[in-house]
């Protein structure tokens, strides 16, 4: 069955975007507007991956990791960083957070279905 | 097929079908043969009962007297196949027409062709273009898209 | 997805972004030291950075990317926030407004002007981020090289989420992989944690892709992992060679190794040198080696002898090899009336000669299926999401060659085969688990050579056909009778008859109706058939038999009064006579005895309405048409005959008792028994007489 992918970005045309390409490659995708919503959404649902930003309001990215991780039921889940940063100090702390992998804006479709594809396996 | 009734005069073969003379346009005429052998094919419609080989090529063999409802006695030494070109389903074929004798290219004038004849006909008029005159015979100018269509 | 939808979205986001911006810095105004309003204006340049930088809006990106920077350094108290920052901030509003909406018309010295001032500030220069030149990624094929790939994940990857079979999928994605899992590292069962991740992989992988390439696929996991990538030297080696290349073997252990009689990778690993994974790794990659060495031989061969020549020329020459055939069977006949031995010889090198033209020709026009085949793999994709249905599609044979006529048609059919297979066949994930069926839905196509015909097959693991729901269907369009006993092949079969549909509801894909009697159609005018079969429960199985050309045959020439009949020798079974005892033509059905099997004929001179009495001894003909045999009874069995096919006129298309026509030796034309259309002719009448 399609997967579900969690989609948390405060940008309206970057949830469009991984939205839009996603639904595409016959995926599900659940969208949250910030880090907060995106804890709750992530509750609510079972999920196969999440893809988040990392500046947001209310919640950040690396916040949002932390909650996640220590939700049981998202151990081995993916969760993927669409961001603009791209020096290493920030990746080794979303790593560190317990970030799968990351994905640099700007990027297009294809790298993100690609980085989707090699994470879900 | 081009039509031959647009042009003022038209280059004509005319041939006979029992005692009948018929033209068709000249420019869609390939070749005249003599008589060869005639596959019958079983089932097939009696206008074209027949397929002959033309030098590796097979093509129907159609007998306009069917279609005009005369007899058909044997072929005899003036018998003609007269090989055409003509459209079918939009692409053109090659068809050999049966003739009793061939007699020669000839113009045929626009003005010497009537549009309806209905002088008391025998022929179903679907299957006539129109009726020429040269001298004091009448030609039959056949209607091919018609009675290939039929 | 559409790009202007996308630049559209983007275009009202920031419209809003800028407003929320604009709102801040005129709070920040009056209040210079609230982080709230500092963090939202930098939220609001940060985004509209990223999303710019994605929607093509580069020249928005690159001029904001400085603007973000001097707000994030005020965020960090790096610089503070004063009214000129502020009064660059708002007017930068403008100039990002004309950027996105008009960046043909705004003018660069205005957004040069605003940027070297704001540098002045931050101290940083202007010169526009490098990240935000996309470069597309160039795509050249280089030669193959063979790397040794190792890598042994953290501990925690799994549960960070990190997916060992995505990695490999990456790595297949790039050439072709031999993998070895290596299982050293997992301890005994009561020390395992069932979340650590202990195993290693070894590929080695053969790709034309450069080395970053590889590492790419590693990059969120490159630092917490021990990865190793090195090119191996494309020669064979040796399986000591090898250990000792990858560094798991010291030379003097191998060296002491040879010494021994026993298989070096055995005496290696019972000396504790090295683990039976490291030697099944480097066997592994000695065969790897082996396989490319060997791949790219024969490439090099087939690319040295091939060459390209135009569609028509080829058709043009299959023309002229059939009018050889012809001559050469007019030159056959002839010299058999003859009694010149010189000549019987030459006539027979020529036959020999013309006859292996004729098979280069044919083998010339052929071409491997697989270019159909790969069409397939998408369609299957767009169909499951379409359906909601999970499907893997498998192809095998894709070597096998055919005529390039046949495959240029078989597309449309194949394609309603498989929506067939995949609408009706497959079922759907949750019925499939209800099933205790894998909840993906397999579906096999495979192309097989059988003689001088090609099976092409597609086999579902479905539901398998309904044979009551056919039989229910078939009753109510009075395609057969209540009476009716059907074999299971004749049941199945009715799915190709036109109208004929069982789907309970219309679906988009199928189940219209339309569409199988297609299959069967495209199929029998290529002189093939469609075989159907189907095991309830665990799938259904159609099989297209097709001939391998479409130009030339092999045919017996028969006679029937005075008209010569080709039948193609693929339906032909045996000739028998027909004796005085079965030939009784009033006596309804007809059968014949052979070897206790009850045949049914028929007279060919019936069907072809002949007016001349049967001849003495006639012969039967025994065909097999879709599993049935009948028997055709003629007046003569002349032999063999080599059949170039011409196509019928168009003027004969009501004619269906034959699929062609050919030229004999003499010049005559004989026609081609269309043998499937004349078994049909056989058997309606009979199931009408039962039907009414």
């Amino acid at each position: 069955m399609a997967k579900t992918i969690l989609s948390v970005d405060d940008s309206s045309s970057m949830r469009q975007m991984v939205k839009m390409t996603l639904c595409d490659a016959g995926f599900s995708v659940i969208e949250a507007v910030d880090g907060k919503d995106g804890l709750e959404k992530a509750k609510a649902n079972p999920v196969n991956l999440v893809l988040t930003d990392l500046n947001m309001p209310n919640m950040d990215g690396l916040a949002l990791i932390k909650e996640l991780r220590k939700l049981p039921t998202f151990a081995g889940i993916p969760i993927v960083f669409l961001t603009t940063e791209s020096d290493d100090s920030k990746k080794a702390e979303a790593k560190g957070n317990g970030a799968t992998a990351w994905i640099v804006k700007p990027f297009r479709p294809e790298q993100l279905l690609t980085v989707v594809k090699r994470v879900l396996g | 097929m081009t039509t031959a009734n647009d042009n003022a005069s038209f280059e004509a073969l005319t041939f006979g079908l029992q005692g009948e003379i018929f033209a068709l346009d000249a420019n869609c005429v390939r070749e005249i043969l003599d008589v060869i052998q005639i596959t019958q094919v079983p089932g097939a419609d009696q206008f074209v009962g027949g397929l002959i080989n033309v030098r590796g090529r097979v093509m129907p063999l159609a007998d306009l007297r069917v279609k005009f409802g005369m007899d058909r006695p044997p072929n005899g030494d003036d018998s003609r196949i007269i090989v055409i070109e003509i459209d079918l389903n939009d692409t053109p074929h090659l068809v050999g027409l049966l003739a009793d004798k061939v007699f020669e290219v000839t113009e045929i004038r626009d003005s010497s062709i009537e549009e309806t004849p209905d002088l008391g006909m025998k022929w179903h008029p679907e299957f006539i273009k129109g009726i020429g005159k040269r001298g004091k015979d009448f030609i039959i100018i056949p209607n091919f898209d018609r009675i290939f269509a039929a | 997805m559409s790009a202007a939808e996308l630049a559209n979205t983007f275009r009202e986001e920031s419209a809003d972004l800028l407003v929320k911006l604009e709102d801040a810095l005129l709070g920040l105004e009056s209040a210079t030291d609230d982080k709230d309003l500092v963090d939202t204006a930098f939220r609001a340049l940060h985004t509209i950075k990223g999303s710019g930088s994605m929607f093509g809006f580069e020249a928005v990106a690159g001029f904001t990317h400085h603007l973000e920077n001097a707000f994030d350094k005020v965020r960090k108290g790096e610089i503070s926030l004063n009214s000129e920052l502020i009064g660059l901030a708002l007017g930068a509003i403008d100039h990002i407004k004309a950027l996105i909406e008009n960046p043909e018309v705004a003018s660069s010295t205005t957004g040069d002007t605003i940027l070297a001032k704001v540098s002045a500030i931050t101290g940083q220069s202007a010169a526009a981020p490098a990240v935000f030149k996309t470069a597309a990624a160039s795509v050249r094929p280089n030669e193959d090289a063979t790397w040794r790939v190792r890598f042994q994940l953290a501990e925690n990857s799994l549960y960070m989420g990190t997916n060992p079979l995505g990695l490999l999928l990456g790595l297949q994605e790039l050439g072709i992989c031999t993998v070895v899992p290596q299982t050293d590292k997992i301890p005994v069962l009561e020390a395992i944690a069932p979340t650590t991740l202990y195993m290693g992989w070894d590929v080695v992988l053969t790709t034309p892709r450069p080395r970053s390439a590889i590492e790419d696929v590693f990059m969120f996991v490159m630092d917490d992992a021990q990865i190793s990538i090195e090119p191996v030297v494309a020669k064979e080696h040796r399986l000591g060679e090898i250990l000792i290349k990858r560094g798991d073997a010291p030379p003097e252990a191998v060296n002491t190794a040879m010494e021994h009689i026993q298989r070096l990778g055995t005496v290696l690993v019972k000396d504790g040198v090295v683990s039976e994974g490291q030697v099944q790794a480097a066997l592994a990659e000695q065969q790897h080696v082996r396989a490319e060495a060997n791949k790219a031989q024969a490439l090099a061969q087939t690319q040295a002898s091939s060459i390209r020549v135009p569609a028509e020329r080829l058709d043009s020459l299959m023309d002229q090899v059939g009018e050889l055939v012809i001559a050469q069977a007019h030159l056959k006949q002839l010299v058999a009336e003859m009694d010149d031995s010189p000549i019987k010889s030459v006539s027979e090198e020529i036959e020999r000669l013309s006859n292996c033209l004729r098979d280069t020709t044919m083998s010339i026009r052929t071409v491997p299926i697989g270019t159909l085949f790969s069409r397939f793999k998408r369609l299957v994709r767009d169909i499951s999401q379409e359906l909601g249905k999970d499907v893997n599609l498998v192809t095998t044979g894709e070597e096998t060659e055919l005529d390039k006529t046949v495959i240029e048609r078989l597309n449309d059919p194949l394609v309603h085969i498989v929506r067939n297979s995949m609408d009706h066949g497959i079922e759907t994930p949750d019925n499939r688990a209800k099933a205790g069926k894998d909840r993906q839905g397999h579906l096999h196509l495979s192309a097989i050579h059988s003689g001088a015909q090609v099976f092409i097959r597609v086999r579902d693991d479905g539901k398998g056909l309904d044979r009551d729901r056919i039989r229910a269907k078939a009753l109510e369009n009075g395609l057969i009778g209540e009476e009716d006993k059907l074999t299971d092949q004749d049941l199945y079969q009715l799915i190709f008859a036109p109208g004929f549909s069982t789907a309970k509801e219309v679906t988009s894909l199928s189940g219209r109706g339309v569409g199988m009697d297609v299959v069967k159609r495209t199929i029998e005018s290529l002189r093939g058939s469609v075989e159907v079969n189907s095991f309830p429960g665990h799938g259904t199985e159609i099989t297209l038999h097709l001939p391998l050309t479409l130009a030339i045959i092999d045919g017996i020439l028969v006679r029937v009064s005075v008209g010569y009949y080709v039948i193609p020798l693929s339906a032909v079974e045996e000739f028998v006579d027909l004796t005085a005892d079965e030939d009784k033509p009033n006596s309804g059905r007809s059968f014949l005895n052979i070897r206790g099997e009850l045949v049914p004929f028929i007279r060919l001179r019936e069907i072809f309405n002949t007016q001349d009495p049967a001849e003495l001894h006639q012969k039967v003909v025994i065909v097999s048409e879709t599993g049935r045999r009948l028997g055709l009874v003629v007046d003569q069995v002349l032999g063999e005959h080599q059949t170039v096919i011409k196509s019928m006129s168009p003027l004969h298309a009501n004619v269906q008792t034959f699929s062609g026509a050919t030229i004999l030796g003499d010049g005559s034309v004989a026609l081609i028994l269309d043998v499937a259309e004349v078994a049909q002719m056989g058997h309606v009448p009979e199931i009408d007489r039962e039907a009414s």
